[in-house]
């Protein structure tokens, strides 16, 4: 391509126009926010650049007359398992640039998903089903540290144990981690707004907490990162709980950075740092080099909030997950939270999104398994994340062992997200992950707070179906019931992991 | 002059993406083949409510009916009128085309039609899609940034 570099020509994706039925609106200009489309009004066509257009299938979505299809270059390389089209383009970028290839979202290899072979059990004959839309059906989840032991008062009736603060899930599922300045205040608002109304949480991420989401200080779950961004005694007072992040599935043992030309007025304020300033947060906690540091960090933010505030402790899920898990409980953290190999960022090495960590379905079993073992399982609870999919996916990691499962990927579906991995341009097309204004209004708070709001429902109704099926009326009775599971092609040592039967057995 | 019970299209800019929709919403509904590729490019029909951009800012514009038109002032024909509801009415058959009524609109919101072949000659502007009983622009549009409600 003229006055481009050769390599430019191998671009992956174009943009087919049926020219008859365009009928000049411009809405698809107006739309890319990647340089990808623009009007010549010479040849008054709609034109393309396809060398720079991600897929993000926003021009497709918007064409009133559905004139536009985003397809794969069918222009390929030669055919080779070895040299696939992205290893080649890979090393393309890196010659010409000389630098970390950046990415966005989840691991898009294909790593085996457990869950995809894991099949739930139901009932027939012997024991009967429940019609959930007969009976009553129990989602309601605690998070908290629970108590070793029952004491009663000498009447023998009631209850004289008291139990720490519990977080109250009217369903399994909370929203991740997500901070302000990696997506924009439209979408904490719609998270906010859906987890009110429908009984979860959601989780301000490492960015600070903006003024006008205090008032959802009852469904907020506040981060405190390396970084320390926003983090003060209001914010840590302003929350359901704390929860406190040491890593994250889709990087690693690396830390962030929001670059400076991101950072305006908003996230400035919220953040506590000057507009314009790079927000970097360290690899690790400057404080935190043992779990006895860790101890320190969870009891010093627990005297801070007068024990008011179940402190959570989020890792990555890494080789020796459970060990570090226990670790965690030992620490006195009332919930482990484990984000897996899938589990998705808003910027990150490519090479740490896909080759870094565990699955989260081999880490929920490992570390359930070791907190039980080690008789601390009542201690903490433990909350998975990266890469849920499904109600199915909840429930089976129910099963297997967590108490709930936050879902981010979701949520930024839900806003319309086409998983284009572009995050870290800060051009979403959807207004998701920018805070470019223009782009930001994309994302109606109003009507993506009903989307959320919708899915948690109909998430709910297939939980309460599947647990019906299988004659449970409770959550709480599949909770790390790996009996209900059963697996199909998944080798002897995959099994004794997970803590499954193959199926037949 | 009391409050009139009128009921009109208010743009909400904020919510506005500048996506067009409101555009060619209008230009079908208002075509006879019902079809916007035909309304567009046999019919050569254009939008009654146009889209504006400037930066940041985006916001569909379309006629206000205004309690004051100046457009009814300004018109030589006769075929700008303003109907008992309020609803300011422009009869494009009776519309001699000499640009009075674009020229005074402060919101921009009449504009110039002239057919292909010259034969046709004549303003228009948005009329709340009288005829289909709800205005086109705020069904289709997928954010939220037009709503159909009584003048404020
Ligand atoms: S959005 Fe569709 S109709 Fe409008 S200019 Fe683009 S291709 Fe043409
Ligand atoms: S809007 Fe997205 S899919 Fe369409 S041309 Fe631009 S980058 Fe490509
Ligand atoms: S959030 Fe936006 S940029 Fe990121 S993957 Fe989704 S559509 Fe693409
Ligand atoms: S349809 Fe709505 S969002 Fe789209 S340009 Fe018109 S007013 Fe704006």
């Amino acid at each position: 391509m003229l006055f481009k570099k050769p390599q430019v020509a191998f671009y992956p994706f174009m943009v087919l126009r049926d020219d008859y039925k365009c009928v000049r609106c411009k809405s698809c200009v107006d739309q890319c926010s990647f340089d990808a489309t623009y009007y010549d009004e010479d040849l008054n066509m709609i034109m393309n650049h396809h060398e720079n257009c991600v897929n993000c299938k926003r021009c497709e979505a918007f064409c009133p007359t559905d004139a536009i299809k985003v397809v794969k270059n069918p222009s390929t390389f030669h055919p080779d398992a070895n040299w696939t089209p992205e290893a080649i383009r890979d090393i393309h970028v890196q010659m010409l640039t000389g630098a970390i290839i950046l990415t966005s979202t989840g691991n898009d290899k294909p790593i085996r998903n457990y869950f995809d072979h894991l099949l739930l059990d139901a009932c027939q004959v012997t024991n009967p089903p429940i019609d959930p839309l007969r009976e009553p059906m129990e989602l309601k989840t605690f998070i908290g540290r629970k108590t070793d032991a029952l004491e009663f008062d000498p009447d023998g009736v009631s209850i004289k144990t008291t139990i720490g603060k519990q977080l109250e899930l009217e369903i399994p599922v909370l929203f991740s981690a997500m901070s302000y300045g990696s997506i924009n205040l439209n979408l904490q608002k719609a998270m906010a707004r859906a987890a009110k109304e429908f009984g979860t949480y959601w989780n301000t991420g490492e960015g600070g907490l903006h003024r006008d989401l205090r008032e959802y200080k009852e469904c907020t779950i506040v981060q405190v990162a390396s970084g320390r961004f926003g983090v003060d005694l209001e914010y840590l007072e302003t929350s359901a709980a704390i929860e406190i992040k040491i890593g994250q599935g889709a990087k690693p043992g690396i830390g962030g950075h929001l670059p400076g030309e991101k950072v305006n007025e908003g996230i400035a304020q919220t953040r506590m740092i000057p507009v314009g300033s790079d927000a970097i947060s360290p690899a690790p906690h400057h404080d935190i080099y043992s779990i006895e540091d860790l101890r320190q960090l969870i009891y010093a933010l627990k005297e801070a909030t007068n024990y008011e505030k179940p402190v959570f402790v989020k890792i990555a899920a890494v080789h020796n997950v459970a060990a570090i898990a226990c670790g965690i409980a030992h620490a006195g953290a009332d919930a482990v939270v484990i984000d897996g190999v899938r589990g998705g960022t808003g910027a990150t090495p490519k090479s740490l999104r896909d080759h870094v960590g565990i699955p989260i379905e081999l880490a929920i079993a490992a570390v359930d398994d070791r907190l039980r073992k080690e008789g601390l399982r009542n201690q903490v609870s433990l909350i998975a994340a990266g890469g849920f999919r499904s109600a199915v996916d909840v429930l089976k990691a129910v099963a297997l062992g967590a108490d709930a499962v936050y879902i981010g990927t979701v949520a930024k579906l839900a806003a319309g997200c086409t998983q284009c991995q572009q995050c870290h341009t800060g051009r979403c097309a959807w207004g998701i992950t920018t805070n470019d204004p223009r782009l930001a209004k994309r994302l109606n708070p109003d009507i993506v707070a009903e989307n959320l709001y919708n899915l948690l429902r109909a998430w709910a109704h297939d939980i309460k179906e599947l647990l019906g099926a299988m004659g449970i009326n409770a959550i709480e009775s599949i909770r790390g019931n790996r009996l209900r599971l059963r697996s199909w092609g998944l080798t002897e040592q995959e099994n004794k992991i997970l803590g499954v039967l193959p199926a037949g057995m | 002059m009391g409050k009139r019970k009128l009921m009109k299209v208010y743009p909400i800019e904020e919510n506005c993406i500048s996506c067009r929709y409101c555009e060619v919403a209008c230009t079908m509904v208002h075509s006879a083949s019902k079809d916007p590729v035909k309304a567009y490019k046999l019919e050569g029909l254009l939008p009654r409510a146009t889209v504006e951009v400037k930066g940041a800012v985006s916001l569909s514009l379309m006629c206000r009916h205004c309690k004051h038109p100046f457009c009814f002032d300004s018109c030589i024909s006769g075929a700008i009128q303003v109907g008992e509801d309020g609803k300011v009415y422009l009869d494009e058959e009776r519309c001699v085309g000499c640009w009075n009524c674009v020229l005074v609109c402060p919101f921009g919101a009449a504009h110039p039609f002239i057919s292909d072949n010259e034969k046709k000659r004549h303003s228009f502007k948005c009329d709340l899609c009288g005829d289909r009983g709800f205005p086109a622009c705020v069904e289709a549009c997928p954010n939220r940034a037009l709503v159909y409600d009584f003048e404020r």
